[in-house]
């Protein structure tokens, strides 16, 4: 599969995205990065984190960060129910919980179908977004996970 | 890692392993064991650590533990006795022996004049002086003294000898190590003309014959000019590994022949080629034809026909087996132990399911879940017990510490050890080593009092410090004791008035000053001498085991001596927890840090002003801590009387009590970390999986102490944690 993948990406630019649902907005990223898809369990709160932080869930042994990736995006973090799932993603060295309202589909586009970010003041779409995509109509936003987890330094200046 | 290195590596890690046979023997050898294996092994210790070393070229180690291994062959030979002054020597040389591995292996520099001094030494031990008849490897001076009188045990020779005679009987170690009596023996012959006598009367009927064993024995005639030393440097990799007798022709023939008679016609002197080539054959010794029949064995010889009863003499009984034992690299065994923690929580959910289910106790799945159940635990002891060692390794440290501070004190000093083979994780061994080495060093400098005032007091001289370790109810306890003076108790409370660490008038009971050497600060040294006042006082001792989730705690008899008692958990990777729920939260506090448990009323809480309480606990107040609200859980106090105080004692011994809202129990709880997929979160020290799956949060106490008590929130504190 990988194999597969680094191959199209060799010939013709071709990527994989897993695309997902928060509210009404569509987002997707890169398939290299996700590990597993899982559904919600409730997490244990941690102390002094960032409300976007929703606590800690135990996969298989490790103790995994859930990151609720709507407060994280700046849009209303919505009640969490067992429709939930948490998109596990490999961030570096690091594996977090992402918590979406539901994944939707795993697109196969060339890179030329990905549009760079139109210019907005929104300083969240700066952060995370990589790129836009136009697929049947519906507009996904290609996600970059590098910051989806609190970075100190920023928060203290 | 290129194949060299690695080599390399794993002759350090040998060393290291010879290094503590070679302490361990002298040790057994200065308490009074005279078992010539012991000896044996201390010699075999140092000549592997010299034959090792001579692979890798390093000159200066080969030099030293060839003048050391000289010493030790004197004392296997008998010709010198195991005093306690040699012994003394001995251990000294074994540490420069050390310093020398080290050096060779870190590429430190070595005290060569401390080298120099001991070799000296070791030197002046030899009876004889200037030994004849030992190997002599760069010692110029010993280079041509084929002309002086042989003075060990060969009588002297008239003249310049015109030929040796060498009789040579290989054991079975010198097989099993891959060496070759023929290739020794064709070595011989370079040497000059030889002629070679096989003495086959040791061999057993083919029905007994063990092809591991050695049966066979040569006598052999070199002519020539050949001198002593060259004869045997061809043995030098045998050495101890055969009976080897090297004596002048001339010598030979005024004693008779009365040694070896050999199987053959003793007229029948064989070519080299063709003995070789029966050698060859007779040393594989499986194809019966060629085993000359058992001839009868000639009187004269006292060949013992059963191999495994151990030679006369110096012999040298066979080595016990080694255990079958493997190295690991740690990280599998990590993640082996990472593996079993997974199953144990998953197999008490799986329980947890079931019984949900409403499976009944007695039914099948119930029962085989039972079973599983004690497999895991199973699996689980015994994946611990790989990381598991005996506390030996650090023990064995000690000695020589004890040594050099009695030298540099001027106190006699003897260490007694116990319980060395107590098992722990191997993290929480190296993390002991540095606490054991300030306690004992403290024990010696303090604890002991000098000679003249342990005579005054009707005490042996020589002090003794007591190093044990045990098992006791899942935590392992050692202890370090003296029988010096005890603490002084009045000298200790003055002290601790002078530099501020408790009022004037405050009335202590003899434990509590006792206790007072644990303070950040106080050190009783009245000048900072070399040995404890490294900066660093008792209280990095305690720091350091409360750090390994240990306790330490002293008792001290005035004029009896002191012991600390250090009580450490069995391994690193668990922790027995306090579970505790605090604003629909499962929280676990480690339970070593607790003290005690109370359920505060309402007369006992005391405002100081915003949300700062304390609590009355026995006449004394203590700051209460809101463990939710601390941990920004809730906005507002907890009402005290709803729910359970825990009475902590934190780092530098100051006490706290954390209010909770209540008890679940408590549980052996596997650690997890937090920082790996996030980050350290102030507060809380790491995290583990209760049964139920779910992850609950290690408190840590330290840090929830102290914020508490400063003025600061734990968010200022993480700001400062992210920006320094």
């Amino acid at each position: 599969m990988t194999q597969t993948n680094a191959n199209l990406n060799a010939a013709g630019g071709l990527r994989e995205l897993i695309s997902f649902r928060i509210g009404a907005q569509e987002f997707c990223v890169d398939i290299m990065a996700v590990r597993e898809i899982r559904g919600w369990t409730a997490a244990t709160a941690l102390p002094q984190s960032p409300p976007f932080v929703r606590g800690v869930i135990n996969l298989r042994g490790a103790v995994l960060p859930i990151v609720d990736l709507a407060a994280r995006l700046g849009f209303e973090s919505s009640e969490t129910s067992d429709r939930h799932v948490i998109i596990v993603a490999q961030i570096g060295e690091q594996v977090v919980g992402l918590l979406v309202d539901a994944v939707s589909d795993i697109l196969t586009v060339t890179d030329d179908v990905i549009q760079p970010t139109p210019d907005v003041a929104s300083d969240t779409a700066k952060l995370f977004v990589r790129g836009l995509l136009a697929i049947d109509g519906r507009m996904i936003s290609l996600i970059g996970l590098e910051r989806v987890l609190p970075d100190f330094e920023l928060e203290a200046a | 890692m290129d194949p060299l290195a690695a080599i390399r590596e794993t002759f350090f890690q040998e060393c290291e392993e010879q290094l503590a046979e070679l302490e361990n023997g002298l040790l057994a050898m200065e308490a009074g064991d005279t078992d010539p294996e012991t000896i044996n092994a201390v010699f075999r210790a140092v000549h592997s650590i010299k034959g090792g070393a001579g692979a890798f070229s390093l000159e200066a180690l080969v030099r030293f533990a060839h003048v050391f291994e000289t010493a030790l062959d004197e004392m296997r030979s008998g010709r010198l006795a195991p005093t306690n002054e040699v012994l003394k020597t001995l251990l000294r040389a074994a540490d420069v022996l050390a310093d020398h591995v080290r050096a060779a292996h870190d590429g430190s520099a070595v005290d060569e004049a401390h080298t120099a001094e001991l070799a000296e030494e070791l030197k002046a031990l030899d009876p004889n002086g200037a030994t004849a008849g030992e190997e002599s490897e760069g010692e110029e001076d010993w280079g041509d003294f084929e002309f002086k009188p042989m003075s060990v045990d060969v009588p002297a020779a008239p003249a310049g000898p015109s030929g040796w005679r060498v009789s040579f009987k290989p054991r079975a170690d010198l097989y099993a190590k891959a060496n070759e009596a023929a290739l020794l023996l064709r070595e011989l012959g370079r040497l000059g003309q030889t002629t070679v006598e096989l003495d086959a009367s040791g061999l057993p009927a083919l029905t007994e014959l063990d092809p591991e064993a050695a049966y066979l024995a040569w006598t052999v005639t070199v002519t020539g000019d050949a001198d002593e030393t060259s004869i045997r440097e061809v043995f030098e990799f045998v050495d101890g590994d055969c009976e080897l007798e090297v004596s002048p022709l001339a010598a030979v023939a005024a004693e008779g022949e009365a040694s070896a008679t050999p199987v053959e016609d003793p007229g029948e002197t064989l070519d080299i080629g063709a003995l070789l080539a029966r050698v060859q054959a007779v040393a594989e010794p499986p194809s019966p034809q060629q085993v000359p029949p058992a001839a009868p064995a000639p009187a004269a010889v006292a060949t013992p026909a059963d191999p495994s009863s151990p030679p006369d003499g110096q012999g040298q009984p066979r080595k016990p087996e080694a255990g079958a034992t493997i190295r690991v690299d740690l990280e599998r065994v990590d993640r082996l132990i990472d593996l079993v923690g997974e199953l144990v929580i998953n197999q008490a959910m799986l329980s947890q399911r079931v019984m949900e289910a409403g499976f009944a106790r007695a039914s099948g799945v119930a029962m085989g879940l039972d079973e599983l159940e004690q497999l895991t635990r199973e699996i689980q002891d015994s994946v611990m017990a790989i990381r598991a060692q005996p506390v030996k390794s650090v023990f064995q440290r000690m000695p020589r510490l004890v040594r050099e501070v009695a030298a540099m004190t001027g106190k006699p000093v003897r260490l007694v050890t116990e319980g060395e083979g107590t098992e722990v994780d191997k993290t929480v061994i190296e993390r002991l080593a540095d606490p054991l080495t300030h306690m004992i060093r403290n024990a010696i400098d303090h604890g002991l009092e000098s000679p003249e005032k342990r005579a005054a007091a009707g005490k042996p001289a020589e002090g003794v410090v007591r190093l044990t370790a045990a098992h006791r109810s899942g935590r392992i306890v050692i202890e370090v004791a003296d029988d010096g003076g005890g603490i002084n108790r009045e000298r200790v409370k003055s002290i601790a008035i002078e530099k501020g660490l408790v009022a004037p008038d405050a009335a202590l009971s003899d434990e509590e000053i006792d206790n007072l050497i644990f303070m950040p600060g106080f050190s009783t040294a009245s000048e900072v001498s070399d040995i404890s006042g490294r900066g660093v006082g008792m209280d990095v001792v305690r720091r350091s085991i409360q750090a390994l989730g240990g306790r330490i705690t002293i008792s001290s008899r005035p004029g009896k001596g002191s012991t600390f008692t250090m009580s450490l958990p069995l391994t690193l990777a668990v922790l027995d927890g306090m579970v505790v729920s605090v604003q629909g939260q499962t929280l676990v506090a480690p339970i070593t840090a607790i003290v005690e448990t109370l359920l505060p009323k309402a007369g006992d809480v005391h405002s100081l002003g915003g949300s700062a309480r304390v609590i009355a606990i026995r006449d004394t107040y203590v700051p209460l801590i809101d463990v939710g609200m601390a941990l920004g859980y809730r906005a507002g106090p907890l009402d005290a009387t709803q729910g359970v105080a825990l009475l902590i004692e934190g780092e530098g011994g100051a006490r706290a009590a954390l209010l909770v809202d209540a008890i679940q129990g408590q549980r052996q709880v596997v650690i997890k970390s937090l920082e790996a997929n996030y980050r350290q979160v102030p507060g809380v020290a790491a995290a583990t999986i209760l049964g139920d799956g779910r992850v609950a949060l290690i408190l840590d106490i330290d840090t929830i102490v102290a914020v508490s008590r400063g003025a600061d929130s734990l968010r200022a504190e993480k700001r400062l944690a992210a920006t320094g």
